[in-house]
């Protein structure tokens, strides 16, 4: 029903998207891959009229009549509705009253219905199979109840193509299974979806075919039953994966950060680490593993001063407490965090590169309160070529750079205060292969020259790969610490779901 | 010049286009204009506006605002009227009373938004209103002549043709782009303003820079009330009604971002003079009070605008 035919996009000398073809059928799901920076969004805006027809080139068809949408509303015209991974809905509102948003049920086209609004929506929502509430806030709903909403306010408006940007992201296992279901249901009435995955196996569940993109083209299209997980990787990355991870020579020196019995409760909630003990070598990796709410945020925050109040432990570094003071007293004991979102806790986004680089260090390039230009320039110029960051100079604005090379500006503030220990949350999330690369060549160098490093990621491949040993935390304690021989996925995932308590002789 | 990137330099000849533009313009519509005696005028009118507006550019970077300049000009005049008429205190035994009281007025509103949390709009909303208060308190709600001591700081000096005052506040602009540009503080006051939660997490101690803000400004605008009292030679309890208005036009014609994160102390001193330029080129033109207030008006969303439009990619 929808065909694409040789999409191109460029951003100014940038090609987001080269000659990219596409199409989708009634009554499939239809699964798009690929790294983040790959083109699977701009393909999206290109489908949903956020790039209005003519900044790009190539053509759209719709039930075999070329469709170009000039705007947003042009393409939700046509049927086409995104379901974007951050949610487009109101929480002071009702769940009927965002069903109907921006079309309220009126009465003489003036008051609005409250009544009949919410007789519609029960309707809806029995329709799908769902049962919600059509009086209840919106707040009250959980992330997957919230998606659902999303889901049915988009069939509401007639819509016949549904694109589904990485739905299951924020979702538990139970609420993907009701996702999936509800996914079927909608194929089975003859409604094209379009599925943006990360999670491989979930796509062999629920897509009928995946096409594969890479740096702006389509790599590959192929049935469900070809694509086998390794398959796509090779696609998706355009190596193998063993080549990703660079081999670990650091050597292992004494205990750099101990934590001894650590325990943390939030702010007005209840304790939410409990018991953690850990040591962490000069030199070495740990990975720490869990699923989200696991604690591994909080967890690394806390060790900064920047999160929660210790109701017991006791924490070291090289020997002197760390008390958690604050972020200032941690840099100065020489404990740097490089926070999972760089966007909002990371980066000045408006200023440049300089400003950002050099930020943590000013007490370092100063005196009596004044910047000195030259040594701070002296310093970002040599984290700027270190890092390797891609951009014009140091002016460049931070803002317009891309996810690794902001990363890396993130990285490069923290690892200016020269610390004896890193902590890196997520540090790959959202950026590009060819960056992930570097980023873990840097983690490397780092161990070489003393650092130690406390590493959080959620893709177990890159925990593997880059760790040492591995802790692993379920509801807030740790349940298993393996080494790097014995951390096998299986076994680092049971120990996540906190199945099975294990202590190997790797601590 | 005072170490500004390129973009800046562009955004500052932009400005002083503007400025040359209004003065020319002026000069077209009425005669007298160009006269040293209107520009004198003109150059007397600001010291107070540059002074709190260079006060003001830097709480708005960290993304504060100060609505109580005004009733503190009115309330730091009316000490300096106390001090030297019913105490016989000399000049500048007044003078450093006026900056004690705008400091710790400052202070106040800074430590009360920054450690409550509550926004600085409303704080100093209150403080507009507990000021001006104090002001008609403290002076009996009577304007009280001070005379020619004061009067001295606002008139030209022999041989030069500029004053004092308006030396001490050119004084004060360039110090202020001093400490945004070259000194951590000011790079704690942009990065507090452009995004507060990264600040804290790269180790910046974030109530510091704001409280500081604050309480800068409140010590500079105890000055402008100073040259304030001095252009009457009076302390006038009414003094200063609107004046945060004017200061807040002058620094967002500059280019400063309301949202904080992005301004430049120069810039203000640029917005001052082609505000002032044009409330005075307007008088001088004929128009009527009411008339000047609508362009003014129009003038500074038009500018605000052209702005926002330039920085659009």
């Amino acid at each position: 029903m929808l065909r694409a035919e040789h999409l191109t996009k460029r951003f100014g000398s940038v090609t987001a998207l080269a000659d990219v073809s596409f199409d989708l059928r009634a009554g499939e799901i239809h699964a798009l891959c690929g790294e983040n920076g790959a083109g699977k969004s701009t393909l999206i805006k290109l489908l949903s009229g956020v790039h209005p027809h003519g900044s790009y080139q190539g053509r759209f068809e719709l039930d075999g009549r070329e469709a170009n949408f000039a705007s947003i509303r042009d393409a939700q015209a046509a049927g086409i509705a995104v379901i974007y991974q951050e949610l487009s809905c109101i929480d002071e509102m009702s769940v009927a009253e965002n069903l109907f948003l921006g079309r309220p049920t009126t009465r003489y086209g003036v008051f609005i219905d409250r009544g009949a609004a919410e007789r519609r929506a029960a309707a809806a929502l029995a329709r799908f199979g769902v049962s919600l509430d059509p009086a209840a806030p919106m707040r009250s709903l959980g992330i997957g109840q919230k998606q659902l909403v999303e889901i049915i306010k988009a069939l509401l408006r007639e819509s016949r193509i549904l694109i589904l940007d990485e739905p299951t992201a924020a979702l538990a296992e139970h609420e993907v299974e009701v996702l999936l279901a509800i996914l079927r249901d909608l194929r089975a009435s003859g409604i094209g979806l379009i599925y943006i995955s990360h999670r491989l196996e979930e796509l062999a569940k629920i897509a009928d075919r995946v096409t594969v993109l890479r740096d702006g083209a389509t790599v590959a299209s192929m049935p469900i039953a070809a694509a086998d997980p390794a398959t796509l990787v090779r696609h998706m990355v355009g190596r193998d994966v063993a080549e990703l991870y660079p081999t670990r020579t650091a050597r292992r020196g004494p205990p750099l950060l101990q934590v001894r019995d650590l325990s943390v409760a939030a702010a007005g909630s209840g304790i939410r680490i409990e018991g953690v003990s850990f040591d962490l070598h000069a030199g070495e990796v740990l990975g720490i593993g869990g699923l989200m709410g696991a604690g591994r945020t909080e967890l690394l925050s806390h060790l900064y001063g920047a999160w929660g109040r210790r109701s017991a432990g006791r924490v070291t570094l090289d020997g002197h407490r760390l008390d958690a003071g604050g972020p200032d007293s941690s840099l100065r004991a020489g404990l740097a965090l490089v926070t999972e979102d760089r966007r909002r806790y990371g980066l000045c986004i408006e200023q440049s590169i300089g400003f950002n680089l050099s930020l943590s260090s000013l007490a370092q390039v100063s005196r009596c309160g004044v910047v000195s230009r030259r040594s701070e320039a002296l310093r970002n110029d040599e984290w700027f070529s270190k890092l390797g960051v891609h951009a014009t100079g140091l002016d460049a604005v931070v803002g317009r750079l891309s996810g690794g090379n902001q990363q890396k500006v993130v990285l490069g503030k923290a690892l200016m205060t020269a610390p004896k220990v890193v902590m890196l949350d997520e540090p790959t999330r959202g950026i590009d292969v060819g960056a992930k690369m570097e980023i873990y060549a840097l983690i490397n160098t780092l161990t070489e020259s003393g650092c130690a490093v406390l590493l959080v990621s959620s893709e177990l491949p890159e925990l593997i790969g880059v760790s040492d040993r591995i802790l692993m935390l379920h509801d807030g304690r740790v349940t298993g610490t393996f080494s790097r021989e014995q951390a096998t996925p299986e076994v680092l995932m049971k120990a996540a779901l906190g199945t099975a308590v294990v202590h190997t002789d790797a601590a | 010049m005072f170490g500004l990137k390129r973009g800046s330099a562009a955004d500052l000849l932009v400005l002083l286009a503007v400025w040359a533009g209004l003065l020319l313009l002026f000069g077209q519509l009425s005669a007298g204009f160009l006269s040293p005696a209107t520009l004198g005028s003109v150059a007397n009118r600001i010291p107070a506006l540059l002074l709190v507006a260079t006060g003001m550019t830097l709480l708005m970077v960290t993304g504060g605002i100060d609505l109580s300049v005004g009733s503190l000009v009115g309330f730091c005049g009316t000490v300096v009227g106390v001090v030297m008429v019913d105490w016989g205190w000399t000049l500048p035994a007044a003078v450093a009373c006026s900056i004690a009281v705008g400091l710790l007025l400052g202070s106040v509103s800074g430590l009360v938004s920054v450690k409550l949390r509550l926004p600085s709009f409303i704080v100093t909303l209150g403080m507009l209103e507990v000021a001006r208060g104090l002001a008609f308190l403290a002076a009996h709600s009577r304007t009280k002549y001070i005379g020619d001591t004061i009067e001295s700081l606002g008139t030209p000096i022999a041989g030069l043709v500029v004053s004092p005052a308006f030396l001490c506040a050119l004084l004060a602009v360039a110090l202020g782009q001093a400490l945004l540009s070259y000194t951590v503080l000011g790079r704690q006051l942009v990065a507090v303003g452009a995004n507060i939660e990264a600040a804290r997490i790269s180790g910046i101690a974030v109530d510091r820079p704001r409280i500081a803000a604050h309480a800068l400004l409140g010590a500079l605008t105890g000055v402008a009330a100073v040259f304030n009292c001095s252009r009457l030679g009076s302390a006038d309890p009414n003094a200063g009604v609107g004046f945060e208005l004017s200061v807040i036009a002058a620094v967002v014609v500059g280019g400063t971002s309301l949202l904080g994160g992005r301004g430049s102390v120069a810039k203000s001193f640029l917005g001052v003079l082609i505000v002032a330029t044009l409330e005075a080129g307007l008088v001088q033109a004929g128009a009527s009070e009411p008339l000047k207030r609508v362009v003014t008006g129009v003038v500074i969303v038009v500018a605000v605008l052209a702005d926002t439009w330039r920085r659009r990619d």
